[in-house]
């Protein structure tokens, strides 16, 4: 990797080695690279049983009748429950309560949980589950998500009455969140069809070039390696302790505790290893059936998914249909833009709505158009549900924005940087919510510095086979083979949106031991593997100037840390370190002050904790930390950061400042097209992303180069492929990801322009290469092939041009 | 069924297993040895990667029968341990992850560990040359990573089939 920076450093309140902008390792590193530390599949004890899941298998029909009898049989077997056995509320969800615990009344996905075991060994388990009896009557699935949107007479997957309505998302039918955007010529006819349509007919007239077309986004999985899986164990007070990988401990409580019928305190939850997350940890999978079989049976209860199950135990990201219109000038200024985006969610809502809202929000993306029309819908289906995924809603509007814009520059004879650049956004401008951009925004310059990147060298002529379009298969010795280069820029909104108050808290420790300044960082964020562990330890280093700082494992006895998602630890629980080391310090500055060490007059603003030292700026050193602290006197401070207040968008023309922060990513993609056999490689992925302010360059690069490798994935091979309600390919064999040989080295270009309402100056950098990387590859095929494209991921019978 | 074989250098038994048991479920389950990941149970991510009498080899689908008599070395036999309970000794390739940035959730580490220590023992381990960025990839093209884009880990395996070949250790 080479790595150019642009540094706009801003002041530091220490030096401490290992501290922000330092890449020290990960504390959980050795333990990963050993073998010894433990995730939630690897959790063991004695007498523990073994958890299974009876799962439906049509995609909707109605329950007539379970018998468990035969079930109950079985030697091994300790407990086999059902929707009777659900203590508490039926049905949770993490913003609406529409999923039930276990299926009642009806199925509304192939996979839906019915009933679960508890058995001495997972083939007990699964034996029991054959000898459980369903009756089920089959009903129409509603597999199509444009009907589902637009005709009144598509059969309901959830019965009218069943579920409270949410006016303000303009809940109906099946039809869980429609969110309008207009401005321009648009808002004074929003809501009435025909007077839109003369106003886009109007603008059409004004047009120079107008380019419509419709795209489509499959449904993406986020395969994470270590499957869903955790222990729940009984304890004694009649509450349970569950260990398990999530992305979010406290929004797992606040759903688990009312279906077991317990208070939340009575619901404890620790942090196990998460292999992995990327928006699948977001919903509850296994959390409440683990806790039932638990309580039930008195004993500890594993549950570990294998990867089928896996691709049936939590959401993925919703497939999209989107139709673009985009009119400019000669010049190419944009004139207007008309967006329908139809999201796939499945059977329950998830973060169907959320999702919507970014969708719509950020759905012409980056650009400067005066007049726009977006209508997004999120609908129910019997179709897998579909929720978070890394990117949010903006991925799929991406593709489409970015298809758009390749197609005006065709269409146009101009250069596609070149058009970005004419309608780039920058600070000060307004998405179509009317939000301002009110931080840097350096995109026309992201767009130059990525053109500027190096080139990969030109294909030789005699190349090695192994670094051509079918790899190590040698499909070809270079006949037929093209190279293209395409571009891609995203807009994401980073941590939560829309009025949502996602806080963060931490507890900061300091206290003497051994005679050396140790600090304790406490909180309940999710490391999933993004590195967060590192990020915490390096703040509390920096703001407290002590190399020894000791990470306590993520726990629900401490506040909330919000969710790992949104790109937003570091901007949340980063804030939330760094404001209760800042308490911390102040206090150990009055400590100071009551036993004399600092002199007469010296303000706070004069003293600062360096190198395990107090330290005057006017008089140097005046205590060491471990001889203020010696007597055994211990500082804890607990604080929760919120980041600014958000709106709704309004549910007519969707104004309103509904997002906390914005990041951009820029990549350019150069791949090779075997135009005979419809084979890509991906010859560079090359990233500009501006971050803000770099706390861990290494780790920065890793989120860089894995997003960016995720978004190459949609574009070329991933796809959950659905038949009739049906998952058809759910293993690692059907189901691909990018592989080591699909995946090329990966420049990165990072730009630090602070954002002056952040911690640091941070921007949450996970997801915005998610996001662009996709279009930039698929523009670099169609660069080569000459083939329109609409559809991730690109097959190869599409880049043949051959009809399914 | 009993079955009995060599783990990192000790002889084991397993009783009682299900004759439907994978070698990998009997190194996780019934030995205390959960550093092999089960990630797809059918051999396409190599996150179970072990070696079976020297051989690398995915042990989700090895059964447990097979195992009967053979040698098994996994993650946990790659490290030292120290007699004081101190940490352990890492090898090369370990190290090199973690100094390298190749871990982020880590559930593929231990197969890419096992997979890439085999690759440095093939070629600088026999006192060949340090193996370049294609056959890095080649070698490791079977073990899945979702998270780090692989660049660190080809990053990790040359940093250290460079050290191992600096230390002129031939075995």
């Amino acid at each position: 990797m080479t790595a150019t920076t642009a540094r706009t450093l801003t002041g530091l309140s220490s030096t401490t080695a290992d501290g922000v902008g330092a890449s020290p390792r990960r504390p959980d590193g050795t333990l990963k690279a050993t073998g010894e530390f433990a995730y939630s599949s690897d959790l063991w004890m004695e007498d523990m049983l073994w958890g299974a899941t009876l799962r439906s298998p049509h995609p909707h029909a109605r329950i007539l009748g379970i018998d468990i009898t035969g079930a109950l049989k079985v030697p091994g077997v300790e407990a086999v429950l059902t929707h009777e056995d659900v203590p508490g509320a039926k049905r949770y969800g993490l913003e609406y309560r529409d999923q039930p615990v276990l299926a009642y009344g009806k199925v509304r996905y192939k996979g839906e949980p019915v009933a679960v075991v508890a058995a001495d060994h997972p083939e007990t388990a699964r034996r029991a589950m054959e000898r459980i009896r369903v009756d089920y009557e089959v009903l129409e699935p509603v597999g199509d998500a444009r009907r589902a949107a637009h005709d009144p007479h598509c059969p309901l997957v959830h019965d009218e009455g069943g579920l409270p309505v949410r006016e303000d998302y303009r809940q109906s039918g099946n039809r869980v969140r429609h969110q309008p955007i207009r401005t321009g010529g648009f808002t004074g006819a929003a809501g009435d069809t025909d007077r839109e349509r003369r106003v886009l007919e109007e603008l059409r007239e004004q047009a120079d070039a107008v380019v419509a077309a419709e795209y489509e986004v499959g449904m993406q999985d986020q395969a994470f390696l270590g499957p869903e899986s955790g222990m729940a164990v009984p304890a004694e007070d009649g509450g349970v302790d569950l260990y398990i990988a999530t992305q979010w401990l406290h929004v797992d409580q606040r759903q688990i505790a009312p279906a077991l019928g317990l208070p939340e305190d009575k619901v404890r939850l620790t942090l196990a290893g998460v292999g992995g997350a990327f928006g699948a940890r977001e919903d509850l999978s296994m959390q409440i059936h683990a806790c039932m079989l638990a309580l039930h049976t008195g004993k500890p209860v594993k549950f570990v998914y294998n990867r089928e199950e896996s691709f049936h135990g939590h959401v993925h990201r919703h497939p999209a249909l989107m139709r673009f219109e985009h009119g400019a000038r000669a010049d190419g200024t944009l004139l207007y833009a008309t967006l329908e985006i139809i999201v796939d969610g499945g059977a329950y809502a998830s973060a169907t709505p959320a999702v919507v809202g970014v969708a719509s929000s950020l759905g012409i993306g980056p650009y400067e158009v005066p007049n726009v029309l977006v209508d997004a819908y999120g609908v129910y289906t019997t179709n897998p549900p579909c929720g978070a995924m890394r990117g949010f809603g903006a991925v799929q509007a991406c593709f489409g924005y970015e298809s758009q814009m390749d197609r005006l520059a065709e269409k146009l004879g101009l250069d596609p940087v070149e058009l970005r650049i004419r309608n780039a956004m920058a600070q000060g401008s307004r998405i179509i919510t009317g939000q301002e951009v009110d931080a840097p925004l350096p995109m026309a310059e992201m767009l130059r510095r990525a053109r500027a990147l190096p080139m990969p060298s030109e294909r030789l002529e005699r190349a090695d086979p192994r670094t051509l379009p079918g790899g190590v298969s040698g499909t070809t010795r270079g006949e037929g083979v093209v190279r293209g280069v395409g571009y891609g820029v995203g807009l994401k909104n980073l941590c939560f949106s829309e009025g949502f108050d996602d806080y963060s808290t931490a507890r900061v420790r300091l206290e003497a031991v051994a005679g050396e300044p140790v600090a304790l960082v406490h909180t309940a964020a999710a490391e999933v593997g993004q590195g967060l562990v590192t990020v915490k330890g390096q703040i509390v280093r920096t703001e407290l100037g002590v190399e020894t700082v000791v990470v306590h494992p993520a726990d629900t006895r401490v506040g909330s840390a919000g969710s790992s998602s949104a790109s937003r630890q570091s901007y949340m629980t980063g804030g939330a370190v760094r404001q209760a080391c800042a308490a911390v310090r102040a206090a150990v500055f009055a400590l100071a002050r009551g036993r004399g060490a600092v002199p007469e007059g010296t303000a706070d603003a004069d003293l600062s904790l360096t190198g395990g030292n107090l330290v005057s700026a006017s008089a140097g050193v005046l205590a060491a930390l471990a001889d203020l602290l010696a007597d055994g006197t211990v500082v804890e401070e607990t604080r929760e950061f919120h980041h600014r207040p958000t709106e709704m968008l309004d549910p007519t023309r969707g104004q309103g400042a509904s997002h906390v922060q914005f990041g951009m990513c820029v990549h350019r993609a150069v791949v090779d097209v075997d135009t005979e056999l419809g084979l890509v490689r991906v010859v560079a992925l090359d990233a500009v992303q501006d971050v803000g302010r770099v706390l861990h360059p290494q780790q920065l690069a890793g989120q860089i180069q894995g997003g960016s490798t995720q978004g190459l994935g949609l574009a070329l091979m991933e796809e959950i492929q659905v038949r009739d309600g049906e998952i058809v390919n759910p293993s690692f064999t059907d189901y691909l990801i990018p592989t080591i040989l699909d995946t090329p080295p990966m420049r990165i270009d990072v730009l630090e322009r602070p954002d002056p309402h952040a911690p640091y100056g941070l921007r949450g950098a996970g997801e915005p290469p998610t996001l662009s990387s996709t279009p930039a590859v698929v523009a670099a095929v169609r660069d080569a092939t000459g083939r329109a494209l609409a559809r991730v991921p690109v097959r190869p019978e599409d880049i043949l041009g051959i009809e399914r | 069924m009993r079955v009995s074989f060599n783990v990192n250098g000790a002889d084991v038994t397993a009783e009682d297993v299900w004759p439907g048991e994978s070698l990998l479920y009997v190194l996780r389950e019934r030995l205390g040895l959960p550093g092999s990941k089960n990630a797809c149970e059918q051999g396409e991510c190599g996150s179970c990667t072990v070696y079976f009498d020297g051989v690398t080899a995915c042990a989700c689908m090895i059964a447990a029968g097979q195992a009967q008599g053979r040698r098994v070395r996994t993650v946990e036999g790659l490290s030292q341990g120290s007699e004081r309970g101190g940490p352990r000794r890492l090898d090369d390739v370990q190290e090199a992850f973690v100094a390298a940035g190749a871990v982020q959730c880590g559930f593929c580490t231990p197969g890419l560990v096992v997979q890439a220590h085999d690759l440095v023992e093939r070629t600088v381990g026999r006192g060949g040359p340090v193996p370049g960025d294609a056959e890095i990839r080649e070698a490791l093209a079977g073990n899945l990573c979702r998270c780090t884009g692989y660049g660190m880990i080809v990053d990790a395996v040359r940093l250290a089939a460079e050290r191992r070949a600096a230390s002129g250790s031939g075995a």
